[in-house]
């Protein structure tokens, strides 16, 4: 029972984290409908970068932190500048096949840089574990899930409250409207991938301090889409919903694993079973717009 | 108008025979002929080396054509087709080892089966389409691939399986100058089978469903089998090659079909053409000869301080990954329509000589 409870506890907090970077792709899908296979490399990015400044320059995480996120918002916007921009207008497979080969091209280019080996980041909580409810709980793993709730009412206040968030909304809802009401659609659209690759950053931080920095961390972006794909590919609160439910799934589905069916590698292929099962019944999601089609 | 030698300056058909020929002009059907004969030499005067690079240009070239039919002509997306091939070379080896079919016969049959779970994994295609088509088949490469690691009965688990050379007649065809005859022919029967498919009805169906699904309904045309058909269509080609791929090398190991394999098929069709059934086969021979480039490059720079500083001889492996990425992101951003579409300017350049302007 404590391990059914404990893998529970795992998955809401792994969950969280795909919550993040769900709502992340999320941002940018639906600012600028473009589907970004290259997600999980934005984290690779963010936790190398970071990794690199905490060991090479032996900087404080208090100061390399900020300057990595600073890096993927100048990051984000140059990679929309210089890649995405020409492809707008271009039919959906060259956008799908663009992101997908940036995806290759920085997954080769960061185990070229960093090596293929997992790196571990340098201590970061003086106590490895606290005690919560009663229940040991790593401190990595507290942080993680308070990360991914202040990222979340952040994107809450942010989309709900903010100008920029605002002049987001409208330009995701309709870009001539908003352009004829003064927003600037090309900066909205830099905007979103900028945002999106430092959130995905601060996730691939998050990661990187509990399991270390390794190129597996990319396995995030692919699982992705079935979070965004139950919660509905432009839903923000979705993509939260669908992060949790993939992430106490996987979990669920290897507790089922171990204990009973003994299939093996269910924590990996389980949430991609659930992908197609909501593809043949309900391909919208749970929160997503249906398209409806005319003339 | 097949009596026509020499491409005319303009367009002078007036039959619908002359505009779905094959060859428009007695020369270029003469060139055709002469470059498969010529093709027919090469074990006669090519190293070992280069005779395994045109084989795998013929059998990754089936795969890639299938792909084409999916994704160019049809305009359906998918993200999972190396698995399909590893299913096809999987299939003809237990079908040659445990049942017992000779080699010759399970090439097609596995085929056959590989299209049977294509159109499985289609069924979703018949509903879905652009991005939520290439999530499903993402999908449907990562459960095969999990497939493969775990049915021992099948692929032999992690130690891979053993496949017989194809026999004929007492006759094994178990060394590269031999195998080259057999990849030849398959991949010219492979090609004229697609080229004929593309100038039929069913061909002209799928055509008309990539350009406007909407009024293809409304022309009568029925999507859901035609969607489901082109997938079937292209797992049978991915099945076709993988097998071939399988009694080539002899040995099938359960790695091999990653993501990255199904993205190189992708990044072939979109260098080539996505829509051209030559093109197909340039955009093959182009991802093939990628990797040796990138070697010949390293070499060309070893022992420079670029080397030394990129420590270029250690890193090849990352450097040609990177090459496979640039050369996609490069031709959508500046070649959309590949190496086809450059051809045929080439061509229309030299059909006004010297007049072209």
């Amino acid at each position: 029972m404590t391990l059914l409870f404990q893998l529970l506890v795992n998955g809401l907090i792994v969950g969280a984290l795909y919550g993040v970077v769900a709502m992340s792709f999320v941002l940018i899908y639906k600012a600028s409908r473009i589907v970004n296979f290259a997600q999980g490399e934005f984290l690779l990015i963010g936790a190398w970068t970071c990794w690199w400044l905490l060991t090479h320059w032996q900087l404080p995480f208090w100061i390399g932190f900020p300057i990595t996120l600073a890096f993927m918002l100048a990051f984000g916007v140059i990679l929309q500048i210089v890649v995405l921009r020409p492809m707008i207008g271009e039919p959906i497979i060259s956008v799908i096949m663009v992101t997908i080969g940036l995806s290759i091209v920085f997954q080769a280019a960061m185990k070229w840089m960093f090596g293929v080996f997992a790196k571990p980041f340098p201590p970061i909580f003086a106590s490895p574990t606290v005690n919560l409810f009663g229940l040991e709980v790593q401190t990595v793993y507290v942080m993680s899930l308070l990360i991914s709730i202040l990222i979340m009412a952040g994107f809450g206040w942010f989309f709900k409250y903010s100008r920029t968030g605002l002049a987001m909304r409208a330009t995701a809802f309709d870009q001539q409207v908003a352009q004829s009401l003064g927003i600037s659609v090309r900066h909205m659209f830099a905007m979103s991938w900028a945002i999106s690759a430092m959130v995905s950053a601060v996730a691939g931080v998050t990661v990187g301090v509990v399991n270390g920095v390794s190129s597996a961390l990319s396995f995030f972006g692919i699982k992705v889409f079935p979070a965004v794909i139950l919660g509905g590919l432009d839903s923000v609160i979705g993509a939260v919903v669908g992060g949790l439910i993939v992430g106490v799934l996987e979990n669920m589905a290897h507790y089922l694993d171990s204990q009973w069916l003994n299939w093996g590698n269910m924590y990996e292929i389980a949430p991609f079973y659930v992908l197609i099962a909501i593809l043949m019944i309900k391909p919208y999601g749970l929160f997503g717009t249906k398209d409806i089609e005319r003339v | 108008m097949a009596s026509v030698s020499i491409i005319p300056s303009g367009d002078y058909k007036t039959s619908y025979g002359s505009d779905t020929t094959i060859f428009p002009t007695r020369t270029s059907r003469n060139f055709a002929i002469l470059g498969v004969v010529l093709l027919l030499a090469c074990p006669a005067f090519m190293d070992r080396y280069w005779l395994s690079l045109l084989i795998q240009i013929s059998y990754l070239g089936i795969a890639a054509l299938g792909l084409n039919i999916l994704v160019g002509f049809t305009g359906q997306i998918s993200i999972g087709h190396s698995a399909f091939f590893g299913f096809g070379a999987f299939a003809s080896a237990w079908l040659s080892n445990s049942v017992g079919v000779p080699v010759a016969l399970a090439i097609p049959l596995a085929g056959v089966i590989t299209t049977l779970v294509g159109l499985l994994f289609g069924m979703p295609a018949a509903r879905l389409k652009g991005l939520y088509l290439a999530i499903a088949t993402l999908a449907a490469q990562y459960i095969l691939q999990d497939f493969f690691a775990r049915a021992d009965w099948f692929t032999g688990g992690t130690a891979g399986t053993i496949a017989e050379p194809l026999t004929i007649f007492g006759f094994a065809f178990d060394t590269d100058e031999r195998f080259f005859y057999v990849a030849l022919v398959a991949l010219v029967v492979m090609y004229i089978l697609a080229t004929n498919l593309m100038r039929t009805r069913d061909g002209r169906a799928l055509v008309a469903v990539r350009d406007h699904y909407l009024s293809a309904e409304i022309m009568g045309i029925n999507l859901t089998k035609y969607r489901t058909m082109s997938f079937g269509i292209s797992a049978f080609y991915a099945g076709i090659g993988g097998a071939l791929y399988a009694h080539y090398l002899q040995f099938v190991s359960v790695e091999g079909f990653t993501i990255l394999f199904s993205i190189q098929f992708l990044g072939m069709i979109i260098i080539g053409g996505l829509g051209s059934i030559m093109g197909t086969l340039m955009g093959t021979a182009f991802m093939v000869f990628l990797p040796e480039a990138m070697q010949a490059l390293t070499k060309l720079v070893s022992g420079t301080a670029l080397d030394t500083a990129l420590n270029l001889k250690d890193n090849i492996a990352f450097l040609r990954e990177m090459s496979i990425g640039l050369v996609i992101i490069l031709f959508l951003v500046f070649e959309p329509d590949g190496l086809a579409h450059r051809w045929k300017q080439i061509k229309a350049y030299w059909k006004l000589y010297p007049f072209s302007h």
